[in-house]
């Protein structure tokens, strides 16, 4: 739920509450005001009657309503003693509503004569309660609808302004790439709060941005490094091998150790290529000729394929020229099809098909499909084989994503196929 | 041949000084730049390996030295880093030839070999092994003077062994060398066998005077029979 939403929605609850409470209280008042009022009338009347009684005895034969606001009959003196002013709310038929209407009773006992006790009733029309609650209840309504309204536009026109700077400030954050995208404008706003979290946002970015760029030149650096020890070891276990003394079972030990260093440079070559690619060092770009690139990286694989009795099938439909560092396209081809080899079958097939916006190759394989989520990804491996490194896929994603591209994975029936689209 | 070593990790220096001195040259080191400058500015050589990271500065600098002088031997750099610009720029200052460490000696060898051999001759240089003659520039082979047609592959696996005769060169060294840095590895690079066995045929067949031989599966070595 966004923001001003919310906002909406709890301000709607909390102002209906407040309101009915409020309204409660305001009837349970008004209506204490209104009997207060007319019970005082009452009492007025009663006093103004008793008074007419003492001088005009007939006010005493008057036993029903009709047109007047008073009744008064005679009792018995023992129910006159017990007698309290006594005020009530009841019906009454009314002409001109042709209705029960609510009135305000007030019964009360008087002695005219020595020992001559009469019951006097007075009335006084009431508010309609009914009437009264339902016009109360609209105009709460009306309230309630008007500060929903008035909430709603402030919500649009203020509070929207009021966040702007946040929420495009948020759009820009979204743009964030490490590595990429690094680049996020400020927060324009004087406001303290968001003038806080450009403060904090930016520590933040600034030292993921630091460390994940100390990171990849460590990478770098230490794969260097690497570099002359490897040298040094190889040369020297190079120069025993050619030891004559030697028999033949530590000669083969030699060059096991030999073969194990040797792939330990090239995991170090690959982790130093896949830093560099990172790290955008592969800059110029230029349009590469990719039928005759492939057409090259073929040749330069023909006796192991032909070695491995694999059959390669070259679809060149169109011409295909893409605009990337040619380096780079020699190594991504190389490593594709270099995977295409190292994981076939026995007398399989490699077919590679090119038109003028992508390149797909496919070959027989294991099986099963790769696993889509990790097949990129450095060192994941799906094959036993020692020699491989686990990062010739996640070289050629990281060449496909500097430049660019987008590659795909699919399978089916045995088919292993990566398409490389370069629209 | 004079070959002067220029590289700052003793133990790399010494290896590559026993396996040129293997390979019958005369062989002098310097492991600053300084020194180097001093030796290679009064003397000649058929081959410099230079380092370009030296404690004293840059490898490139003497490259430039060399320049300057009008001095030509050959240089061959040796780096740790496999930067396209690095090689770009070396080559410009007149390299000969660019090599990224870890590197197999017989590849080295090689590559010195084929340095002094351009400079030394111009590269019309005629090797002459056993009963056979190569023709350097024309990538062509001749038996008791009679041709013998060799492809692109098998020739180049005959250099290589060639000019590393005598030495254990191993299969990966030849592959790398022959097919490619790229060259995939899981087959322990059996497909080399197979050109190995035509150019084994090729040279039997008419007393070539050498024998490819294979060391434990390991890898070759070339001899005079």
């Amino acid at each position: 739920m966004k923001l001003i939403q919310r906002t909406i929605v709890y301000m709607s609850l909390a102002l209906l509450m407040a309101l009915s409470a409020w309204a409660f209280i305001f009837y349970v008042n008004m209506i204490d005001e209104v009997h207060d009022s007319i019970d005082d009338g009452l009492d007025n009347s009663k006093l103004l009657i008793i008074h007419e009684a003492e001088q005009d005895s007939t006010v005493l034969m008057k036993h029903s309503f009709d047109e007047g606001n008073y009744a008064i009959r005679k009792i018995h003196e023992s129910h006159a003693l017990k007698h309290y002013d006594q005020y009530k709310d009841t019906l009454m038929y009314m002409e001109n509503e042709d209705d029960l209407e609510p009135v305000r009773l007030l019964t009360t006992v008087f002695e005219a004569k020595e020992n001559e006790f009469y019951q006097l009733k007075v009335i006084s029309s009431m508010v309609e309660e009914d009437d009264l609650i339902e016009d109360l209840f609209y105009s709460l309504l009306w309230l309630y609808l008007i500060l929903i309204i008035t909430i709603l536009v402030i919500n649009t026109l203020v509070l929207r302004s009021m966040w702007k700077p946040f929420f495009s400030y948020l759009n820009r954050l979204a743009q964030f790439k490490l590595g990429k995208n690094e680049q996020v404008q400020p927060i324009q706003s004087k406001t303290a709060e968001f003038q806080l979290l450009n403060k904090v946002v930016t520590e933040v970015l600034e030292s993921n941005i630091r460390s994940f760029h100390n990171q990849k030149q460590l990478i770098e650096n230490a794969s260097h490094e690497l570099q002359t020890p490897l040298a040094i070891a190889l040369n020297k276990l190079q120069l025993l091998a050619e030891n004559e003394s030697l028999s033949e079972e530590a000669v083969k030990e030699v060059f096991q150790t030999i073969e194990t260093l040797e792939r330990l440079t090239r995991l170090n070559k690959s982790l130093l290529l896949l830093s560099k690619i990172e790290n955008k060092q592969f800059l110029n770009e230029e349009s590469v000729d990719m039928n005759e690139m492939i057409q090259n990286v073929i040749e330069d694989f023909r006796d192991q394929i032909e070695f491995k009795g694999l059959e390669l099938t070259l679809h060149s439909e169109r011409a295909l020229k893409v605009r990337m560092n040619p380096e780079l396209a020699r190594i991504l081809v190389t490593n594709l099809l270099k995977n295409a080899i190292r994981h076939n079958i026995k007398t399989g097939r490699i077919e590679i098909s090119l038109n003028d916006s992508s390149l797909q190759i496919s070959n027989t394989g294991f099986a099963n499909p790769l696993d889509q989520d990790k097949l990129f990804q450095r060192f994941h491996k799906e094959s036993e084989d020692k020699s491989s490194t686990g990062l010739g896929l996640a070289i050629v994603k990281s060449i496909v994503d500097l430049s660019g591209y987008e590659i795909s994975y699919n399978y089916a029936l045995g088919i292993h196929q990566f398409t490389i689209n370069f629209n | 041949m004079k070959i002067l070593v220029v590289e700052d990790e003793p133990a790399l220096l010494e290896s590559i000084e026993r396996a040129l001195k293997q390979e019958n040259a005369v062989v002098e080191t310097a492991s600053n730049l300084n020194d180097a400058l001093d030796k290679a500015l009064i003397y000649e050589y058929d081959c410099i390996l230079l380092d370009i990271n030296l404690p004293d500065g840059s490898g490139l600098e003497l490259l430039q030295e060399l320049k300057n002088q009008g001095k030509s031997d050959g240089v061959l750099i040796l780096s740790a880093r496999n930067s396209l610009d690095d090689k770009l720029e070396g080559l410009n200052l007149g390299a000969d030839d660019y090599l990224t460490k870890p590197f197999h000696l017989s590849e080295l060898i090689a590559r010195v070999r084929s340095i002094v051999r351009r400079k030394k001759f111009d590269g019309n240089a005629l090797l002459e092994i056993g009963n056979i003659r190569v023709d350097v520039t024309n990538q062509s082979i001749t038996l008791h003077n009679e041709d013998i047609t060799l492809n692109r592959k098998e020739f180049a696996i005959l250099m290589y062994l060639i000019s590393n005769k005598g030495r254990l060169v191993s299969k990966t060294a030849l592959a790398e060398h022959v097919w490619g840095d790229n060259i995939d590895e899981s087959d322990n690079f059996e497909f080399i066998y197979s050109q190995i066995k035509n150019l084994r045929k090729k040279m039997n067949d008419g007393d070539s005077g050498i024998e490819i031989q294979s060391i434990y599966g390991v890898g070759y070595k070339l001899i005079e029979s």
